[in-house]
């Protein structure tokens, strides 16, 4: 504890190799994983779990776009594709990218970053992964008894009146995830407003806290609304409860904006902590600090409120006042300004540092490119004239896909990588995670890419056949998809391997300042050997010094 | 008074206080999630009253005032029985706990009997939807999507208030063996939520018993 400006002190620092006393050797066995309350553990349980989703989503995708290497219908009929599409957006939206980084990341790295033994309520977090089980159980056998055709969005009156297959079991499966999603948002703002280490302030958070708690307070309020539509539409489908039912005077738009109301904040459910992630990752790796730490925290709380008032702009061509039209294309486009604030504070980040490009860097660079490319077409969307024309197409597709996979999911890979040698002590081959890293972003970029020309072209989304004029850029999107595969394919080979065979990692291995790095890798049981005491901000990098040290050691 | 606490704080907190402070913090946003959960039927309501207010009025009339002002009564009551619980509670006189907790548990079922009475009129009267509905004068099919809010409505309140009697009797059973004599949290958080179930029916009342008064 001198006075030098360093970044966080611990009252024990480790120096030791590996940590062999840790929360992965305190108990041994498949009992004590599954009755555990530890928040790391309960991490790797989630992790383990939404791969398995993934997995599933992905062929679903792989199968599509097979369907779609040629002009006819020729692999699979169109009710069966409508079946891949909806399987497809179910589990990827709740079982894959709403959990991802809040369960996986969030529940490893949450205690740890604030100094904290464990989450507030520890049991109830473990509840929440049996709740995830279940949840993706009664997804699951929807899937096995014949799968739902309704697309991920359930519109009515189609899902209530029409759909002829398992809607109300994977409305149930929704609604026990949504149950799980709120537990978890409620521990994770109890914990980051109750159990912060002392010394840390608010404005001492780490960034990644700020974006979780803005997701929380997304969980927590939109996830209900969710609920209550999907058990209305469910009793509608049931008994006739003609709420979104035109014979009884109901409305069935009216489900359309219960729905967005919720889906729309789920959108940011799904980017902000992706945005945590990058967060940390540019300003380790370009070894400063991050440029306008306040801004960058604040603009997720705005990112977290603007969504709730967005919802509309799903609904331009759904017949809602074209006055509504334009109030929530003009919200919409405020949305542009926390998210530019991130883009322009990351990028300013990265001026005059001293930029290494480790793996989790190059994810976080790919991030900042196509989030951008993301964001913008955002705004083409958000505009109502232009949306107008490229409504259900493509298009849409292509600009949501560069959010969520482009955005999120190289996030979530970049923030795997990145605290991989913390959760397990070891590290990945460099090598291969660099490749990997570059094969996912040209993979993507060549997935989706073509979608913004095949939609603004008039594709339309959800057919599975099409004019004969659409092949290249189908097959161009198709082949991009089978890099993409490779992309992911290559991290769960070198993730295993490194678990016995990695290099050990030590407490530090990217001489980072967040808490998280000040103790063991793996970390024990209650993270600290003692409560760690906060002095500083977070990110107390010194490009300078950096560069000297580079200096001096070439 | 530390030596004693210590004994009840869980491991992942400091101190009894900062347990208690995360406990009601997480009831709280708790509560929150379902003031929105309650939130997407009162939208339905207030659209559809918007819509078709002559019919929801003249339909809110064959409510009966006297079951639903009579089930008001019961409910507040309870919450100042449950108010007086977690009282008891805080003071430790854990006989006078476990009797208003058993006492506050009697006034819910006594409400759900109420409300399976009035639901049996409500049958007999041909207002319930699907099941032999029958509606003398025009937009039949109006009204009977106001009787299908009200069945969801006070069907997901009922749902609540069941969850509630159940919560507070094992809170009665643990209290009679002693269990909060020095974390009496449980009462209070549970007593946090037996009020936004009474809440949600001081809502309820008037929006759909007394919407067709003049």
């Amino acid at each position: 504890m001198n006075a030098t400006p360093n970044a966080t002190t611990t009252i024990v620092r480790h120096s030791g190799a590996y940590a062999l006393d840790n929360y992965l050797t305190s108990g041994q066995g498949v009992k004590s994983w599954l009755l555990t309350t530890d928040h790391k553990r309960i991490g790797i349980l989630y992790l383990w779990t939404i791969l398995v989703f993934f997995l599933i989503a992905a062929v679903a995708a792989a199968l599509m776009r097979i369907e779609l290497l040629t002009p006819a219908g020729d692999l699979v009929t169109s009710e069966t594709y409508n079946k891949l599409f909806t399987i497809h957006g179910v589990l990827m939206v709740w079982f894959f990218l709403i959990p991802s980084i809040p369960t996986v990341l969030g529940n490893f790295v949450i205690p740890m970053m604030i100094g904290a033994r464990d989450v507030a309520f520890p049991r109830l977090n473990l509840f929440s992964w049996y709740l995830f089980v279940a949840a993706g159980a009664l997804a699951l056998w929807s899937l096995i008894h014949g799968g739902v055709d309704t697309g991920w969005t359930f519109y009515t009156p189609y899902s209530t009146t029409y759909a002829n297959s398992h809607v109300i079991s994977m409305a149930a499966g929704i609604f026990v995830a949504g149950f799980s999603s709120i537990i978890t948002g409620i521990n994770f703002i109890v914990t980051i407003h109750k159990m912060r280490a002392p010394g840390l302030r608010w404005f001492r958070l780490p960034l990644f806290i700020w974006a979780l708690y803005a997701t929380s307070l997304i969980l927590v309020l939109a996830t209900p609304v969710l609920a209550i539509t999907l058990a209305l539409m469910s009793v509608e489908r049931l008994w006739g409860v003609g709420i979104f039912d035109p014979k009884l005077g109901g409305d069935p738009i009216l489900f359309q904006h219960l729905f967005w109301f919720y889906s729309h904040p789920a959108v940011y459910i799904m980017i902000l902590p992706g945005m945590g992630v990058i967060s940390e990752l540019i300003t380790c790796f370009s070894r400063k600090r991050v440029f306008g730490y306040a801004w960058v925290g604040c603009s997720s709380m705005a990112i977290a409120v603007l969504g709730f008032v967005v919802w509309g702009h799903h609904m331009f061509v759904s017949s809602q006042s074209i006055y509504a039209g334009m109030i929530f294309s003009l919200l919409s486009f405020l949305v542009a300004v926390p998210s530019g604030i991130k883009v322009f504070n990351w990028t300013a980040t990265l001026y005059k540092g001293s930029i290494t490009f480790q793996t989790p860097m190059l994810y976080a660079l790919g991030f900042i490119g196509l989030f951008t490319i993301g964001g913008l077409t955002g705004l083409c969307v958000a505009t109502l004239a232009v949306d107008v024309h490229v409504h259900d197409t493509y298009f849409v597709i292509a600009h949501f896909h560069y959010i969520m996979v482009g955005g999120m999911v190289m996030a979530f890979m970049g923030g795997l990588h990145y605290w991989w040698p913390k959760i397990t002590g070891r590290l990945y081959p460099e090598f291969w995670g660099k490749l990997a890293a570059m094969i996912t972003f040209i993979g993507f970029n060549l997935t989706f890419f073509p979608q913004f020309l095949l939609g603004y072209l008039g594709m339309p989304r959800r057919y599975h056949a099409y004019p004969p004029e659409f092949q290249m850029l189908n097959v161009l999107s198709s082949a991009g998809a089978s890099i993409l595969g490779v992309g992911y394919m290559l991290p769960l080979i070198y993730f295993l391997w490194s678990l016995k065979r990695g290099r050990v990692a030590g407490p530090n291995p990217w001489r980072a300042t967040g808490l998280e790095w000040q103790t063991g890798s793996p970390p024990p049981l209650h993270n600290f050997e003692g409560t760690p005491i906060v002095t500083a901000s977070p990110y107390m990098y010194d490009a300078e010094a950096d560069r000297e040290l580079h200096m001096a050691n070439a | 008074m530390n030596a004693i606490a210590t004994a009840v704080v869980a491991e992942q907190f400091d101190d009894i206080e900062q347990q208690h402070s995360a406990a009601k913090l997480g009831m709280w946003i708790f509560l929150a999630t379902e003031v929105m959960f309650f939130g997407g039927l009162f939208l339905a309501y207030t659209v559809y009253r918007f819509t078709y207010g002559h019919v929801f009025a003249l339909a809110s009339r064959h409510l009966d005032d006297v079951f639903g002002g009579v089930n008001t009564a019961v409910l507040l009551f309870s919450s100042l029985l449950m108010a007086l619980a977690v009282r008891a509670a805080e003071l430790g006189r854990r006989k006078q706990l476990v009797r208003l907790l058993l006492a506050t548990a009697l006034f819910g079922v006594l409400f759900m009997t109420i409300k399976a009475f009035e639901y049996r009129k409500d049958f007999v009267e041909h207002l319930v939807p699907r099941f032999d509905f029958r509606w003398d004068g025009p937009d039949a099919a109006n009204a009977e999507l106001f009787f299908w809010i009200y069945f969801a409505l006070t069907g997901l309140h009922a749902i609540h208030v069941t969850v509630g009697i159940a919560l507070i009797l094992v809170l009665a059973l643990l209290a009679s063996a002693g269990k909060f004599s020095q974390n009496f949290m449980p009462v209070e958080i549970t007593g946090l939520y037996w009020h936004f179930v009474d809440i949600v029916w001081v809502f309820l009342f008037p929006l759909l018993y007394l919407a067709g008064h003049r």
